[in-house]
This record gives C-alpha cells, sequence and structure tokens, in this order.
C-alpha cells in the first residue's frame, strides 16, 4: 500500500464512527487548548519582560554593589551581629546596610579590564514636584532611571549631555499636577522641592523632558545627570565632609558588543574583588524565573490532561480494531504486511491527535484574542504593552506536533495488536 | 515468483499436513495428515461437515498459516523458504478469495471494495480504476461501480466479492463456501460465474464445500472427516 492511500484509508477510517471519534477528539482538544492558553501567557509574558529589557534596559550597564563579605548564608541562620557593620541611625535606612561604596572601590572598578567608565549612584529624595500654583506632589525619583529608555506618552527622551534640568513624568502625575494632557506637559517648567541636610527646602527647576508610561523596570520620575547633580549638591548643603564620598550603587559601562560570555566573565573578575555586579537583564532575570516556574507547572496540567486524553485514543482505537477484526483479517489475508496494518493504526491515532490539537489550538487563539481585549485596559491596564496572551507560530506548531506524537504513543498499544491478529482467527465462521 | 507457478509439477501440494489447536486434554487435532496436490486449471472441491477440518486445509493451502507438521510446496518451493514479504505477494497477486461471508466494507463503494487488493499492492488510482472497471465490466456489475457497498443483494454481493477476488488476475481462487449465504438461483448462478472463470480463463479453482452438488460440478472432490482424508473421486468424464 502507497503510504499517501495508507494516508488517505486511515483518514477515511477515522471518520466512521463519527459520535466516538468526536469525542476523543474533543478530549484531545481540551488537553490541547489548555496547553496553547497556558504557553500563550508564558510567551506573552516572557516576551513582555524580554521587550522592556531589549527596548528600555541598557544592555552596556552594571549597577555595582559591595558584596557583604560575611553574609551569612540563608540555611544557617541569622548573621552574628558585628558593631562595625552597623550603619549611622536616621535617614529612615536600615541600620544594617549594604557595606557602601568608597572613592577608592570606585577607582579599583575603574581598573578591572572591560570597564569603560565608573560613577557613583547618588539616593535622591526630593521632597516634591509643582507646577505653577496647582498643588505640591510627592516625588519619586527612580535613580535607575537613565538605565531604561523607557516608552514615552509624549516628548522625548532625557538627553544625558543637555546642561539644563530635565525630568520626564510618570503619566500618572500629568493630571494633577494640572496640565491638560500629556502633551501639554512637554517644555513646561516645575519645581522640585527638595532639602537639604539640615532639613531647610530649595527649590530646583526642571524642564519636563517627557512623559512616560510606568514600567516594572523602574517606578518614579527619571531625570538627566544635570538635574541628578543638582539635587545631590542641594541634597548635600551643610553634609559632613566625608559623607559624599560614600555611595550605595555605582554604575559601570561596558563594551556594549560584548557577548554573554564576556560578561559573565568581567562579572566574575568584579565578584573576586568583592563587588556585585546586574545588568538590568539580572534583575529581571528572577521575575522571569518565576513566571516560567508558574507557567510550568500550568503547562504541566495541561500534559497531565494530554495523557488523559491519549488514554481516550488508546479505547477509540481498541475498540476500532475489535469492530474492524474481519476487515484486518481480510487485508491481511489479501497481502497487506504487519507493518502497514500497524502505519494504518497508527495514522489514525495520530490523525485523530492532529484534529484534536489543531481545533484545540485555533479555538485557544480565538478565546485568546477576546480574552486579550477585555483585559487590556481593565484588569491590566497599569502594565502598558503587556500581551497576555501571545501566539506565536513555533511554541503552537509544537504543541500540535506534541499532541501527535502522545496520539502516536497512544497509537501503538491498538496498532501492535490489530498487526499482529492472525487473518485466520479473523475470518474463522466454521 | 509469480510466472513460475505456471511450471510443469502441481500449483500446490500439501505433504501429510497436520495442524491442531489448543493444548492438551483441549487439543483438537483440525488436520490429521492430509496429502493433496492441486494442478492448474483444474478445479477441486474440499468436501466435509462442518468441524472436518476443510476450511483449515483450505486456509493452509492458501498460506494463511502454517500446518504443524508435513510439507507445503507452492511450485515445488518449500514454503518455509518463503519470507513473510514474498507469502503476502502471492496471497496478493495470485490468490484471490471468495468467503462465505463477504466481508465488504459496507459504506465504501463497490469499486472501492473490488480494487482493495490493488490498493494493497500499492497500484496507482489511475490504473486501479481501471483494472477495477475492467473487472466489474466482465461481471455485468459495472453500472454498479458507484454504489455502497450496503445497497447491494446478497448475490451481487457475492459478484463484487469475486470481482475484487479477479481483479489481481489471480492463478488460483479459493473459494470458501461461495454459496453458502445465497439462496438456491442466485448460489448457482454464482457457482455458474466460477466454473466459467476456470473453463475460459485457466484460473484454478479450490473450493470448500458440504453443498454435494457444487462438489460434484469440480473436477476433483476430496472428501475430509475429522482432519483426515476418507476418498478422493475423479469426476467421470473430466480428466484430472
Amino acid at each position: 500500500m502507497k503510504p499517501l492511500d495508507l494516508a488517505r484509508a486511515a483518514i477515511g477510517n477515522t471518520f466512521r464512527s463519527k459520535t466516538r471519534t468526536t469525542l476523543t477528539v474533543i478530549a484531545i482538544m481540551i488537553g490541547a487548548f489548555t496547553l496553547t492558553i497556558t504557553s500563550a501567557i508564558g510567551t506573552g509574558v516572557s516576551s513582555y519582560l524580554d521587550n522592556e529589557i531589549g527596548a528600555f534596559g541598557a544592555p552596556d550597564v552594571f549597577t555595582i554593589t559591595k558584596t557583604a563579605e560575611d553574609a551569612a548564608p540563608a540555611d544557617e541562620g541569622p548573621t552574628p551581629y558585628d558593631p562595625e557593620k552597623a550603619a549611622n541611625g536616621g535617614d529612615g535606612g536600615a541600620q544594617f546596610e549594604t557595606p557602601r561604596l568608597t572613592l577608592d572601590d570606585l577607582d579599583t572598578i575603574s581598573k578591572v579590564d572591560g570597564v569603560v567608565d565608573v560613577t557613583a549612584v547618588q539616593h535622591l529624595s526630593p521632597r516634591y514636584v509643582e507646577y505653577g500654583d496647582h498643588g505640591k506632589f510627592e516625588l519619586l525619583v527612580n535613580v535607575d532611571g537613565v538605565l531604561v529608555t523607557p516608552d514615552l506618552a509624549s516628548g522625548r527622551q532625557l538627553e544625558g549631555a543637555a546642561t539644563g534640568g530635565q525630568i520626564l513624568l510618570v503619566t500618572s502625575y500629568v493630571e494633577n499636577l494640572g496640565f491638560a494632557d500629556a502633551e501639554d506637559a512637554v517644555g513646561k517648567s516645575v519645581n522640585i522641592g527638595v532639602a537639604d541636610y539640615t532639613g531647610e527646602v530649595h527649590e530646583v527647576h526642571a524642564t519636563v523632558a517627557g512623559v512616560m508610561f510606568e514600567t516594572i523596570l523602574a517606578s518614579g520620575a527619571a531625570v538627566n545627570n544635570a538635574l541628578a547633580d543638582e539635587l545631590h549638591r542641594v541634597q548635600s548643603i551643610g553634609a559632613p565632609a566625608d559623607a559624599n564620598d560614600l555611595a550605595l550603587q555605582a554604575r559601570a559601562n561596558f563594551d556594549a558588543s560584548w557577548g554573554e560570555e564576556r560578561v559573565d566573565v568581567l562579572k566574575a573578575d568584579l565578584a573576586d574583588l568583592g563587588y556585585t555586579a546586574k545588568t538590568v537583564a539580572d534583575e529581571l532575570g528572577v521575575v522571569q524565573t518565576v513566571v516560567s516556574g508558574i507557567i510550568g507547572v500550568m503547562n504541566g496540567f495541561a500534559i497531565i490532561a494530554l495523557i488523559a486524553a491519549g488514554f481516550g485514543i488508546v479505547n477509540t482505537l481498541l475498540m476500532s480494531v475489535q469492530e474492524r477484526t474481519r476487515e484486518i483479517g481480510l487485508m491481511k489475508a489479501m497481502g497487506m504486511g504487519r507493518s502497514r496494518i500497524y502505519a494504518l493504526f497508527s495514522m489514525e491515532a495520530v490523525f485523530i491527535g492532529f484534529l484534536g490539537s489543531v481545533i484545540g489550538a485555533a479555538v485557544a487563539i480565538g478565546v485568546g484574542t477576546i480574552a486579550n481585549g477585555l483585559v487590556d485596559g481593565t484588569v491590566l491596564a497599569d502594565l502598558e504593552g503587556l500581551q497576555v496572551l501571545r501566539f506565536e507560530l513555533v511554541p503552537v506548531a509544537t504543541i500540535i506536533l506534541l499532541v501527535m506524537g502522545i496520539a502516536f504513543l497512544a497509537g501503538t498499544l491498538p496498532a501492535r495488536r490489530a498487526s499482529r491478529q492472525n487473518p485466520i482467527d479473523a475470518l474463522r465462521y466454521e | 515468483m509469480n510466472t513460475e507457478l505456471l511450471g510443469p509439477g502441481p500449483l500446490l501440494a500439501a505433504r501429510d499436513i497436520r495442524k491442531s489447536y489448543g493444548r492438551g486434554t483441549a487439543r483438537f487435532d483440525a488436520l490429521a495428515g492430509v496429502s493433496l496436490a492441486v494442478h492448474a486449471g483444474e478445479s477441486i472441491a474440499i468436501v466435509g461437515k462442518s468441524g472436518s477440518g476443510k476450511s483449515t486445509l483450505m486456509h493452509l493451502l492458501a498460506l494463511l498459516d502454517q500446518p504443524d507438521d508435513g510439507t507445503l510446496l507452492v511450485s515445488e518451493a518449500d514454503s518455509t523458504q518463503l519470507s513473510v514479504r514474498q507469502l503476502n505477494r502471492l496471497r496478493n497477486e495470485d490468490f484471490g478469495f471468495v468467503f462465505q461471508q463477504f466481508f465488504l466494507t459496507p459504506n465504501a463503494t463497490v469499486l472501492e471494495n473490488v480494487v482493495l487488493p490493488l490498493k494493497i499492492a500499492g497500484i496507482g488510482a489511475k490504473q486501479r480504476r481501471a483494472r477495477g472497471m475492467a473487472v466489474l465490466e466482465q461481471l455485468e456489475m459495472a453500472d454498479k461501480a458507484g454504489n455502497k457497498a450496503v445497497t447491494l443483494s446478497g448475490g451481487q454481493k457475492q459478484r463484487v466479492v469475486i470481482a475484487r477476488a479477479l481483479v489481481n488476475n489471480p492463478k488460483v481462487i479459493f473459494a470458501d463456501e461461495p454459496t453458502g449465504n445465497l439462496d438456491t438461483v442466485t448460489g448457482a448462478l454464482v457457482e455458474d460465474l466460477l466454473f466459467s472463470l476456470n473453463q475460459n480463463h485457466g484460473i484454478t479453482l479450490v473450493i470448500v464445500t458440504h453443498d454435494p452438488d457444487l462438489a460434484a460440478r469440480c473436477d476433483r472432490q476430496l472428501f475430509i472427516r475429522d482432519g483426515r482424508e476418507v476418498r478422493s473421486l475423479d469426476t467421470p468424464g473430466v480428466a484430472a
């Protein structure tokens, strides 16, 4: 029998018992539907995270902190008290902060092979922001703002080289500050209130460069270097002489064209010197691990459903083999080889799997597209740019192939039984 | 291998073949030593009652099963020397089967049922159709080619079965109670058809039956009882 004839015969046989085939296909469909949905969520969320890193996160910047040298491993109970590690009280900070970086540290880091440039990151804590006399609002400045290139609602990105202070406001500030809309805010001057070391509040002027959407990478307004320096200068008025030399974090640039391996080597070099270096991707990696863990569990459940459906295929085909005993006997009597009989029933199983998975995936894509429309702008309005369910060719095709694979495995038992049938027993009626 | 079947010796020969089913006390000897030679072009009837072993004998001759003991020769070659593939080809191309029950696929058309052996042989769709129609033409069933098998009468069904047995131009047709399921008139028509194939096309017939009238129309009769040959008759006036 030619493969094409065999395939045709197998497909034809599938439709002989329509009710039975339909029920089995439905079982497969449910599994395939679930798997398509969960994998689409996985694809959607991780591609959102990838986009955030890819489009907004600077790929060539490390955030460097001093590694707490004697931090006890988590499974050994609390760390013993060491008075020398304790930071001074006040400033709302924890009393055991991450060790601070000194100028010496920065010097050491800048000498590491591969580091292009290193700067200390100063913590900026302005009190408020105000536009005209529309009222003062608390302002959160994200010092990591320069690490990302946020999605803008209007205006332009910050200019690193600009001499004047620039700020990127978050969309939620626009209305409260008294702007008509995001467009209206661009180019306007706002006052930022910042307290110095003694508590006296000074006002600093900044131009609104643009308005950005909230991202999970950086919450709060972003400021350019000129404004950051100015805010830091004001903050430090009246501070003890040595306070400015300390920073919690430093930022180091490296060659953007570097591959992952070289970046890993550089990280290891810095780790040897006692510094922890993280890229934006590293920080998101944690989120990604959690998300893929959850998705993995959901996929696991979908696969369990598929395995259950696989037994449906076994059942269907066993009944089919039983019913067609004589037909199988006749075909064998007429010279059809075992392997062909086996192939005939296997193909039938694979075809049932194919039908179920294609229909399941199609329904999932349909339902998912509708669900995306509903969720977008309501439940997940805060996460702009997140398409929860993302259907892509490769994962969907993989699911279809996987289901066909499961169906093939399910078909082996009935197909074996059919191929081993003795034509005499099948045809005996004496 | 196929052309060799027309050699001078017998097409099929069984020497003291035995076959039993079950074990111990449940053991049942279906065949307890039967010898037989089937020559090209003859018609032979294997006659016996239910359970006499006549069907088992036919199954062994048709290479559907292996004897427990004794030798079975196909064109003077030992059947145990043939590979599974060769056996399948032999059954597909040189043997045709007609059973008491029709074994037609009910929802397939007459033509589809008839060309099943060609399909198994791996012959292309176009040629299948041409040969299937030719044989239906020959059996005056061409007008039913597109009908579903389930819609046919018993006699028509048996003709379709014969067409299916003929479609590969076999050298031997094995018929197990070919008229058992038919009324007398249609049974007689089917008999006529089989014997005309034997006489006009030289197709060897091996017919299993318990019907003495049908057996009498064959060149030779082999009577079987309890798995043994009881007597062998040549029908008078017909040379074996």
